[in-house]
């Protein structure tokens, strides 16, 4: 558990957040493998976790009738996955499929949005953070869009 | 090794040289490596020039070299076939000729680079220019610190040199990584535009020299995030492209602002031209 | 530009010649006879041409022009000056980088080919005769582009090596001319073989003539001539003076780059773009627009080939086209281009501005787009969005 705390501690998402509650999220969370090729999470499924992930990469992607999955974009080492915990209706929009062997921290966003509802303070920290990882990714897929190596 | 000057005949005519091999890299782009017929004609070259190919009778085009510049006796180019001129280009033939004129422009700033540690971003066919760059620092390893070479396609069966990227990252002191807008399903790779691979460099990245090539846009948010993550304006390297005719600076078409492609580039320092990437129809 | 020195200090250093108007038909014989072809001015098509002269006969004697935006009419004088014109549509641009020249040819043989052809072809020396100030300043332009650069164009090279240059003072500007304000007129420096201002006053029809080098002093052996007064010289030079001060246009050239630069988005480039037909006659009668385009061509076996060149124009669609579309499609990137690139990046480039103020953009235009007045706009105007 010492090495958990370490690496909650220092990653950029918790640093800054109260001490106390980061105990807290520490007491809360458990080392997660999946296998290559496993999902880790799944469309429609209840969100209540997300992922710190340590080791491999994890595809995010759309299943579509007649078609093979389309990965939308991957995530790997340092990288949180999953933010559909924290704003209604608690559900999971995509696939995550891990590509290689990922080995993450799992923690427990239900508990998380709890404590956000009863203390606004870090309700506030924590949606600012996350509101940081979904720009960073909305401007990456809008560059995805733009589609600049194709012959015009 | 220190890079001589090209020597180059008069630069108004073109050279014939002999295609010696057509090697196919993706489903539209080809490799050529050319010979010259002509002894005479020692072909030297900096990383980041470009010649200007022409077949006979249909017309001429500008394209980067994208060997490597330590071997004098040939000169190779990636050619992506999109319009007539390239199509006749990447179809001529192994044993017919190809007239080349040049090297011509402003390359990568090789010497500047020493002592430091580079950052190569390339996007699509970008990785062609940069390819003599990647060849000269892993030939001179010691005159350069830690290399990255970060590396964007639009997928899998689009990306350029797969072996070579592969060859490359067992370097010391190499790591190349590589990302495709669309993956598909045995595509076990990043997904995703080249900017998100730099939170993967091991490097760190300020204090490096950039060299970035690809498509406009794809340098522009390349550069916001290099400047995002410390490297300095004068040490980004961009290259640049416009319509050429003559190579020369006199037919006045390459200009970009006041450069003119041809001679001040294709290459540039991001602060030479970063109030020109701004402009909307410049 | 080099300084200009007072008409006085020119008078101090060179004697100054008196010649009747009617040895200006000998001065054309005898650079005939030293084997130039002379090309001078000539009336065509209702305006004023530089073709080959063989004799006085063929100058526009009594003809004037009068110039407006988008307007151009030849007009009869009263008296015979044989150059009382300002200037036609066309710039000795015409000799020196010609609009249509074969680069070389080449014959296929099996998978290769052969160059066949390339040497400029020479010709026979050529003279011009009745060069102005502003046509001068643009030779100057052009050589820096064309011969001083990173690379020396041959062709230019070998049409402006030898080229014998008789000057013309302006005596009177026309309404488009602004050479003053550019720094590059009416008043010929130097540059010349040899410099005529024509006289019509008391005295009858006269030209004062100087010489500018050995070979011009040569040629004014072979022409009857006295030397000039004092009072020969201060007409002459008045007549200059009064040309200056008859200009009704000017551009405020005071750090015009950064203007021009750091207006990128100024509403006047719409305002210009709702007129410009992007016609391109700008490009083709400025004197020192340089730009070209290549062509290869094959006959119908394709075992002979050519390479052509020929004048382009930054107005083209076509000009600024890679895979994928132009880079300037709209009619005000186009209009911008042209008149930043005159105005600002010329000087980034080539240490000079590449406008001479001569007019011709002005009278050609045919919707009378004016560049001194788009200076202006841009330097005051548009603040409250009010081109």
């Amino acid at each position: 558990m010492e090495t958990l705390e370490r690496i909650i501690a220092e990653h950029p998402f918790f640093i800054g957040l109260d001490e106390g509650f980061t105990n807290l999220m520490v007491s809360c969370a458990s080392n997660v493998r999946f296998k290559a090729g496993n999902y880790i999470l799944k469309e429609g499924d209840p969100a209540n976790t997300f992922y710190l992930i340590r080791e491999g990469k994890v595809a995010v992607e759309v299943l579509a009738p007649q078609r093979k999955p389309i990965i939308i974009s991957t995530l790997s080492v340092g990288e949180i996955l999953g933010w559909s915990w924290l704003l209604p209706p608690f559900q999971s929009k995509f696939h995550a499929r891990a590509v290689d062997d990922v080995h993450a921290i799992a923690l427990d966003g239900k508990c998380l949005r709890t404590k956000c509802e009863e203390n606004h303070d870090l309700g506030y920290e924590v949606v600012k953070r996350f509101a940081l990882i979904m720009e960073q990714r909305l401007e990456a897929t809008r560059l995805q869009l733009l589609d600049v190596y194709a012959v015009k | 090794m220190i890079m001589a000057t090209a020597i180059t005949t008069d630069p108004m005519l073109p050279q014939p040289y002999s295609v010696q091999e057509v090697a196919r890299e993706t489903p539209d782009t080809f490799t050529l490596t050319l010979k010259p017929e002509n002894e005479v004609d020692r072909r030297l070259f900096q990383p980041g020039q470009f010649s200007m190919l022409w077949v006979f009778g249909v017309g001429e085009l500008p394209i980067s070299i994208s060997g490597d510049p330590a071997l004098h006796d040939r000169l190779v180019y990636t050619v992506r076939s999109v319009g007539q001129a390239t199509h006749s280009l990447v179809n001529r033939g192994v044993g017919n000729d190809v007239g080349v004129r040049g090297p011509f422009g402003a390359g990568w700033p090789v010497a500047a680079a020493r002592g430091r540690d580079v950052i190569v971003v390339a996007g699509g066919i970008g990785l062609a220019p940069l390819r003599p760059l990647i060849y000269h620092v892993l030939q001179n390893r010691k005159d350069y610190g830690r290399l990255v070479i970060l590396y964007g396609g639009r997928s899998p069966r689009d990306l350029l040199y797969r072996k070579e990227l592969a060859t490359w990252a067992r370097n010391r002191e190499t790591q190349v990584l590589v990302t495709v807008d669309y993956g598909g399903l045995s595509w076990r790779g990043h997904v995703g535009v080249v900017t998100t691979l730099f939170k993967y460099s091991r490097l760190q990245l300020a204090g490096s020299v950039a060299m970035v090539c690809g498509p406009e846009i794809m340098m522009r948010f390349v550069t916001r995030e290099l400047e995002t993550q410390g490297v300095s304006r004068d040490d980004i390297y961009l290259s640049m492209e416009r319509n050429m005719k003559c190579a020369v600076g006199f037919c006045g078409h390459c200009q970009y602002g006041p450069h003119f492609i041809c001679k001040d580039g294709p290459v540039f320092r991001y602060e030479q031209i970063r109030k020109l990437l701004e402009k909307y129809e410049l | 530009m080099a300084a200009r020195e007072s008409a006085e200090d020119r008078v101090a250093q060179r004697s100054e010649h008196i010649l009747g108007a009617d040895q200006l038909g000998k001065l054309i014989v005898a650079l005939v006879r030293k084997g130039y072809a002379v090309i001078g001015p000539t009336l065509r098509d209702g305006a004023i041409v530089y073709d080959n002269v063989e004799s006085a006969e063929d100058l526009p004697a009594g003809w004037t022009d009068e110039q407006e935006p988008g307007r151009y009419r030849l007009k009869r004088r009263e008296d015979e000056a044989l150059f009382g014109y300002a200037l036609g549509p066309q710039s000795w641009k015409s000799y020196l980088h010609p609009a249509e020249v074969r680069l070389w040819s080449a014959e296929r043989q099996g998978g290769t080919f052969r160059i066949l052809d390339n040497e400029a072809k020479p010709e026979c020396p050529r003279a011009f005769l009745g060069v102005r100030a502003c046509e001068l300043a643009a030779i100057e332009v052009q050589d820096r582009v064309l011969l001083k650069d990173k690379y020396c164009d041959p062709i230019y090279d070998q049409q402006r090596r030898g080229v014998f240059i008789i000057a013309v003072q302006c005596t009177r500007a026309a309404s488009t001319c602004f050479c003053a304000s550019m720094g590059t007129g009416p008043r010929v420096p130097d540059g010349f073989d040899l410099v005529l201002t024509e006289l019509l006053g008391s005295k009858g029809h006269r030209f004062l003539v100087a010489t500018g080098s050995d070979r011009g002093a040569e040629v004014l052996t072979e022409l009857e001539m006295v030397p000039a007064t004092g009072e020969d010289c201060q007409e002459a030079g008045a007549s200059v003076e009064a040309a200056a001060r008859q200009q009704v246009r000017s551009i405020d050239t005071t750090g015009i780059k950064e203007l021009l630069y750091e207006n990128f988005e100024h509403p006047r480039w719409d305002y210009v773009a709702n007129r410009c037909l992007t016609c391109a006659n700008c490009t083709m009668v400025c004197p020192t627009c340089f730009c070209t385009s290549v062509e290869d061509v094959t006959d119908i076996t394709g075992d002979y080939a050519e390479r052509w060149r020929r004048w382009d124009s930054c107005f083209t669609q076509s000009f600024s086209y890679i895979h994928g579309g132009s880079a300037r499609t709209s009619a005000k990137a186009r209009y911008r281009q042209w008149m930043t690139h005159k105005l600002a990046s010329w000087i980034d480039q080539f240490g000079s501005s590449g406008c001479v103020g001569c007019g011709r953009c002005i009278t050609w235009c045919p919707v009378g787009i004016d560049i001194t007045e788009e200076v202006q706009a841009i330097r005051e105007g548009g603040k409250n969005g009010n081109p």
